[in-house]
């Protein structure tokens, strides 16, 4: 247990956490005419880009939700699902890689794209291609963990990683611990993880949290009432 | 509160349902609408201008925002104007409704800027030297050092500097180059004061005080119609645009109506509502032909000839087959043609002569004061020879005589004089009248008649003083034989029909024009028929189209002989309308003194700046007009020897046009040789030149001591503009880059001036500093010294007034001069009070004498009345005010020019004030403005005299001296002029007496001004301001040789250049094409077309040019409109890169390619800024070029008359003017587009930015 793991996987998540939060609300408070994706589609609405963008949103959110689910849920809750933790690793694996190819094909025409397209490249602020540059190495970081985790088809190390998300989002220490002796790929893909939850409030992906979900559900006419 | 507290409302956020649930209601957030709500908000309205020379003078609302300058909109709050007749408001136009964009664009001038090489060798020099004066001498009189920066003008490396450094560096050169060459070496640029007065009489003031000169504008641009001074001795006066509504007939003749006087075209429309006619002529498919009930399309430059024939048609229905009453009593009582003209022998028979002058006849027919300026006529009642009152030899050194009343000058008694002598003739003579009609040219139809044609005219014998006999004639008939109408004299040479050809019948017209003489004669008889009935209400408006040609004065003499034959000038609804570059200076007479200095010294030096760079730009080295070419056929060539340059220095010397510099040597080092020579300085002067000891200036204009070393140029772009001849100010005045392509006479081989010394070498870069003061980085900034930045027209106080509409408004500071840019006032006070300091041991109280030309509207105008006398050639003495310029000495209190400037000065109190021949006392104003200004306490010259430190003093200055913005005044003015004419007119103003329009009444709404005689129109309920009103209704004198509308123009030099009765002249051969075309083949064909260069769309001459916003609505960048006939036979497509050149140089744009364009014609409009997109030039190798590099100015012998009643010098008011649309240039497409640019690396490298 190096110092290091203690800073990076103790400390740094509640770092990243609250500036993530924190960050969040505030840009949301301060500079609502910030709060956008910077969408560049007038400037190029290609064939192409459309189906890179639903790709990699289609690969993204699965992932998301598959990364959420996986890590937070309850162990004791796997045999609710009929799942076993060997079960559970090799589902995580299929779907993960299935989705993980598709976002990495969206994500790499999105990338061609915005550095080659002479528009879109001069309308981009720096931190949109760092956020898609990082966006790719941690994509490729992850599919790049289901080559190790061949190794341990038996969902051991996913218990481990699991149990070290749930130790944080529940406060409970010795968190940095149950991790300390995984593959390093896992702690970079987690590293990384943590980096993009850092600086996300400070990029466009605070579009995720005005995601329009309501649209479904909506009535037709919304009258917004004057106020005092 | 907080967006994100709003929103942790979610599950509440639905209040209500409507609409069976298809609706809710919420309680969201609407803060985020306010930035849509705030877009239009602002903190403030301020009421300001564009002070940009367009004449429109709308009043605008600035809006501002934060500090910031938003948008502006126009304004709405005109004052009313009288039931049945539409109101002004709005006024404006997109050009107007870009201009915020400026203020916080990159173009913005923000900080002081140098050249850097200059900056580098002066920095370099004050080590060295402790005073500024002689560190600037250090780099000067440095040949290499001078050549280091002049040679780098234009070519960038401009940096940022501190308003001190270039204040002690702008006061040092002027400091020097008044000790040193004399004062009037320096030299100052600024145009049409109205469109922001007090930005103008910032910069002349400040030149007045030290001695410096002003130069003038309106001839140079060549808006000056010459013909208005020979007519009527006004500079020009024209009906405003709400006139326009009260007319039935309106021609709009080479005048863009909606183009070019976009705010005031409404009233066009509401004309035409109204029932007018409207005809419009212009060779193009002009804009304005929208408006047309008919289209009239002359070849370009041959209007004079559709003019002459329209006359024609005139005189033969209106004055002798059914003459018209109205038409016949008006040109008896308003025009000169009773006015009798001696007949005199010449090589090819009887030809008119001058006047018969009081002075001719026995005892001078009574008349014992100026019997020399009295002309002549009969009365048809008793037969007698009477010299009517009005003519100019009753305005001067008599009282009470000078009206037009029809009565006679000696006696008073009642007189009706005789138009015509058909009746009453003793002889019928063969008089011989010059005709330029048959002169062959490349480009445009000649016929073939003689060049002098013979015609009867109906004459009396009168017994001079001297014994002999003079055959006499009216100018009337005259002009009857002039136009080729049969007056029933048996003449073989005169029309019998229309359809003869023959000057100047309509058929005669068609061949040259292209106009169907059926047209000619239809639009004739209507105009005629229409005045006849209305009594004047036809109106011609006409502008620069007509006026840019070498012989403009004919296009515009024919129009308006047709108004007066008809009864049109000085009649509401009619008259002569030339709206073109002359915003009226409504307050004039209040402004002069503040302008000029005039409170401190008088008479301020000024120049006509045709002249000046004709010869300073050494464009006279490249001229290839011959005399010659063009004198009239009546004249011996060998009376008339010399290059143009050469009449100019003889008119010069002989007091006729101003000199600037003055005299061949300092003129304060002369005045201390004449006073230890114990000599008065004026004798000892006349005694020198007599000598040939000491020579005037203009005649060694590339002598060292003459060249004008320090220029100031403000509130214009005259390098990327008005410059004609623009390569050659590049190679001789700025010594830089130059793209002439021609050789000098030298070079040639041809004949040299024979009054001018001829130096070998012409000199190149005589400016030693230009200084240029503008809000934008314009291509004159690029070209200068030091780049001063100004206060935009929303960051000053001032005023402008325009002749198009009657009101005087203010130009106000909506935010603060952003960056350090200073208002003009500010600029050039600061640079008089660091000069105040500067000159120190250098300049103390100096006497300086200044040399004035014959004056019009002064006893001097009266000069030599009949023949021309060149005292340097021995023929008369030189009589300073006579034969020569007048000589004045002038003291200068250099120390004291800074409490000079920012004070009204005594002379006000001693010497009133006044205009335009006329003078009153302005005591009571002096005091008043001494309370509402304050005094200054501080000792010195200013002790107690009222402060004029802000441009808002100044402001208020103005119009409480001017009658047209107090009342008293106005009442006073009028009686001053009551003493001259004898009859009352104080009632025009005396129900106003008590008005005082201030700054802040103006700020708060346009006010309209009040009738003065400074202007011949009035303001009132009853009559929209009208060009010679008061002449008709009030019988004030015309201000000419016989008092009248003079359409005979007796001077020798008209005579001798066949311009005594206007007639058609057509185009002069410049000769600019012929050695260049299809010298340097590109591989495309070259085609020969004329240069045709109007006002545009997309701008105001080059403001806005460079505007983002209009670069978008055009196409971005320089263009030349051709015909598609000529794009075919060059094989140009539209918006291909095309070359333009001739020996003056070459430009380069794109093509539009348009049906548009008549077939011969290029057109250009005129000052598309070269900083926008222009690649280079194959032809010079030089960036592009302006439309002015393919012009050079040639200049006019009739333009330089003098000291010959309305034919005198006055400001702006009559001299050469720079015409341009005579030149061809050679079209091509280009065949590499080459962006000078090079590579990143290339750019960083060029030593020169810095």
């Amino acid at each position: 247990m190096s110092y290091l793991d203690h800073l990076l996987f103790g400390y740094l998540p509640y770092i990243a956490g609250t500036i993530f939060l924190l960050g969040s609300v505030v840009r949301f408070d301060m500079s609502q005419y910030t709060w956008k994706t910077n969408s560049s589609q007038l400037l190029d609405s290609s064939r192409r880009f459309r189906i890179a963008n639903i790709l990699f949103h289609v690969g993204i959110i699965a992932l998301f939700f598959g990364h959420l689910i996986g890590l937070l849920m309850p162990h004791s809750w796997y045999a609710f699902f009929g799942l076993t933790a060997g079960g559970k690793q090799v589902l995580a694996m299929t779907a993960g890689g299935i989705f993980g190819v598709i976002c990495l094909i969206g994500m790499l025409m999105l990338l061609h794209r915005r550095l080659t397209n002479v528009r879109v490249r001069a309308h981009s602020q720096p931190m949109d291609h760092f956020i898609l540059i990082l966006l790719f190495f941690q994509l490729t970081l992850g599919l790049g963990t289901i080559f190790v985790s061949v190794d341990h088809l038996d969902g051991s190390v996913m218990l481990m990683l699991s149990e070290w998300a749930q130790r944080i989002v529940t406060f409970q220490g010795g968190a940095a611990e149950a991790i300390a002796n995984v593959h390093w790929i896992y702690k970079a893909h987690i590293f990384l993880g943590l980096l993009m939850f850092l600086i996300f409030p400070f990029t466009r992906l605070v579009h995720i949290w005005s995601a329009p979900f309501w649209y479904l559900g909506r009535s037709y006419q919304l009258v917004r009432q004057r106020q005092g | 509160m907080s967006h994100f507290l709003d929103r942790l409302m979610f599950f509440r956020k639905v209040q209500d349902e409507f609409a069976g649930g298809h609706g809710q209601t919420t309680h969201e957030d609407r803060s985020w609408e306010k930035g849509y709500r705030q877009r239009w908000q602002h903190d403030k309205i301020v009421r300001s201008t564009h002070g940009v020379n367009c004449t429109g003078a709308c009043s605008w609302k600035i809006y501002v925002k934060d500090g910031l300058v938003t948008w502006e909109t126009q304004q709405t709050d005109y004052p009313r104007t009288r039931p049945d007749l539409p109101n002004h408001e709005p006024r404006g136009c997109p050009r107007g409704a870009s201009y915020s964009w400026y203020i916080y664009s990159a173009n913005r001038l923000k900080y002081p800027m140098i050249r850097g090489r200059l900056l580098k060798l002066w920095r370099e020099a004050k080590q060295q030297h402790q005073d500024p004066v002689d560190a600037w001498r250090s780099i000067v009189e440095d040949p290499e050092k001078a050549r280091e920066y002049k040679s780098k003008r234009g070519l960038g490396g401009l940096v940022r500097s501190s308003w001190d450094e270039v204040e002690e560096i702008t006061a040092a050169a002027n400091v020097y180059t008044a000790k040193t060459y004399g004062p009037d070496r320096v030299i100052g640029f600024s145009p049409i004061p109205a469109m922001s007065m007090i930005s103008y009489a910032a910069g002349s003031r400040y030149l007045s005080l030290i001695g410096g000169v002003c130069m003038s504008f309106y001839d140079w641009y060549c808006d000056l119609p010459p013909s208005s001074p020979m007519t009527w001795g006004e500079q020009t006066d024209v009906p405003e645009s709400a006139d326009w509504y009260n007319s039935k007939f309106i021609m709009m003749w080479g005048s863009n109506v909606p183009q070019t006087r976009t705010p005031d075209a409404h009233f066009m429309t509401e004309a035409r509502y109204n029932g007018t006619k409207i005809v419009t002529v212009s060779p193009d498919y002009a804009e304005a032909t929208k408006f047309a009930d008919r289209w009239l399309s002359p070849q370009q430059g041959t209007d004079a000839a559709m003019a002459m024939a329209m006359g024609h048609v005139i005189l033969r229905e209106y004055h002798l087959d059914n003459p018209s009453d109205y038409f016949v009593d008006y040109c008896r009582r308003y025009t000169d043609m009773p006015m009798l003209v001696q007949l005199e022998q010449t090589d090819k028979g009887l030809a008119a002569g001058r006047f018969l002058r009081a002075s001719d006849l026995d005892g001078n027919l009574g008349e014992d004061n100026n019997p020399d300026w009295k002309t002549l006529a009969y009365d048809e009642a008793g037969g007698d020879l009477v010299a009517p009152r009005g003519t100019i030899g009753y305005r001067w050194g008599e009282d009470g005589k000078w009206n037009l009343e029809e009565k006679a000058g000696k006696d008073g008694k009642d007189v009706k004089l005789r138009l015509s002598l058909l009746d009453s003739r003793d002889a019928v003579s063969e008089v011989a009248f010059p005709y330029f009609g048959n002169i062959e040219h490349e480009h445009f139809q000649h016929t073939d008649h003689e060049d002098v044609l013979m015609r009867k005219v109906p004459t009396r014998t009168v017994k001079l003083a001297d014994g002999s006999e003079a055959r006499v004639a009216t100018v009337y008939d005259l002009m009857m034989a002039h136009y080729g109408l049969d007056r029933g004299l048996d003449d073989p040479n005169v029309a019998s029909s229309y359809d003869e050809d023959l000057p100047y019948t309509p058929a005669w017209q068609e061949r040259i024009t292209s106009v169907p003489r059926a047209d000619v004669i239809q639009v004739a008889r209507e105009f005629a028929e229409n005045a006849h009935k209305t009594h004047g209400k036809s109106m011609v408006i006409l502008g620069a189209g007509l006026n840019h040609w070498y012989h403009m004065d004919h296009n515009y003499r024919g129009i308006i002989n047709m108004l007066a034959f008809c009864g049109c000038v000085g009649q509401s609804g009619g008259g002569w309308a030339h709206y073109v570059g002359q915003e009226k200076l409504r307050p004039q007479t209040g402004w002069l003194p503040v302008a000029f200095g005039l409170d401190w010294s008088r008479p301020p030096r000024h120049m006509n700046s045709t002249s000046f760079f004709y010869a300073h730009s050494d464009q006279w080295r490249y001229e290839k007009l011959k005399i010659e070419e063009i004198l009239s056929p009546l004249a011996k060539p060998e009376e008339w020897s010399g290059s143009m340059i050469d009449y100019n220095v003889r008119s010069e010397r002989m007091g006729w046009l101003p000199s600037a510099p003055q005299l061949g040597r300092n003129p304060l080092a002369i005045c201390r040789e004449a006073e230890q020579a114990g000599k008065e300085v004026k004798d000892y002067v006349v005694e020198q030149l007599k000598s040939g000891d000491l020579r005037m200036a203009c005649e060694d204009p590339d002598g060292e001591a003459n060249f004008p070393r320090n220029m100031f140029i403000w509130r214009s772009n005259l390098l990327g503009s008005s410059g004609k001849g623009h390569e050659y100010l590049l190679k001789h005045l700025l010594g830089t880059d130059d793209g002439v392509q021609g050789k000098d006479l030298g070079e040639e081989g041809t004949a040299q001036p024979e009054e001018v010394v001829w130096h070998e070498q012409a000199p190149q870069g005589k400016l030693d500093l230009l200084v240029t003061l503008d809000f934008r980085m314009s291509t004159t900034c690029l070209y200068s010294d030091i780049v001063l930045p100004t206060a935009t027209w929303y960051e000053k106080d001032d005023l402008n007034t325009s002749d198009m509409h009657p009101f005087i408004h203010p130009l106000s500071t909506a935010v603060d001069p952003a960056w350090e840019s200073r208002s003009d006032w500010d600029i050039f006070k600061g640079i008089c009070r660091k000069f105040s300091e500067v000159c120190e041991g250098h300049l103390g109280v100096e006497k300086d004498v200044v040399t004035v030309p014959l004056l019009h509207d002064t006893p001097g105008e009266l000069g030599q009345p009949f023949d021309v006398k060149d005292w340097k050639k021995g023929e008369t003495d030189p009589v300073p005010g006579k034969t020569m310029p007048n000589l004045v000495v002038v003291e200068r209190d250099y120390p004291n020019s800074y409490n000079r400037f920012t004070s009204l000065g005594p002379l006000m109190d001693k010497l009133g004030n006044g205009g335009k021949g006329i003078s009153w006392n302005t005591e009571g104003e002096v005091e008043f403005l001494g309370k509402l200004n304050g005094v200054h306490w501080a000792e010195g010259p200013h002790k107690g005299r009222p402060k004029m430190e802000t441009a808002i003093q100044a402001a208020e200055s103005v119009m409480g001296l001017a009658p047209e913005t107090c009342g008293e005044v106005a009442v006073k003015s009028w009686k001053a002029l009551e003493k001259f004419t004898g009859r009352e007119h104080h009632h025009l103003a005396l129900h106003q007496e008590h008005e005082k329009i201030r700054f802040r009444d103006i700020q708060a709404q346009p006010r309209k001004i009040i009738s003065s005689p400074t202007w011949s129109g009035i303001e009132s309920e009853k009559v929209c301001y009208n060009a010679g009103w008061t002449n008709v209704h009030e019988l004030i004198p015309w201000r000419t040789l016989t008092g009248r509308q003079q359409f005979y123009q007796d001077h020798a030099w008209m005579r001798g250049f066949g311009e005594a009765l206007t007639s058609y002249r057509p185009p002069v051969t410049t000769k600019t094409w012929h050695k260049v075309h299809n010298q340097k083949p590109n591989g495309h064909p070259e085609i020969v077309l004329n240069w045709i260069t109007p006002h545009q769309k997309w701008g105001i001459h080059s403001t806005y040019s460079d505007n983002l916003l209009m670069l978008t609505l055009s196409r971005g960048g320089p263009i030349v409109w051709i015909s598609e006939v000529d794009a075919r036979d060059a094989g140009i497509e539209d918006n291909d890169w095309i070359e333009v050149f001739n020996v003056n140089g070459a430009v380069v744009a794109r093509a539009v390619v348009s049906q548009r364009v008549r077939e011969g014609m290029a057109m250009m409009y005129h000052a598309q800024e070269r900083i926008v997109n222009t690649p280079g030039s194959e032809i010079t190798g030089k960036r592009g070029g302006i439309h002015n590099s393919v012009t050079r100015a040639v200049l006019k012998p009739t333009h330089m008359i003098g000291g010959y009643a309305q034919q005198s010098y006055g400001f702006n008011y009559y001299g050469t003017v720079g015409s341009n649309r005579d030149e061809f240039v050679i079209v091509r497409k280009m065949d590499k587009v080459d962006w000078l640019e090079g590579d990143d690396e290339s750019i960083l490298e060029q030593e020169y930015t810095r």
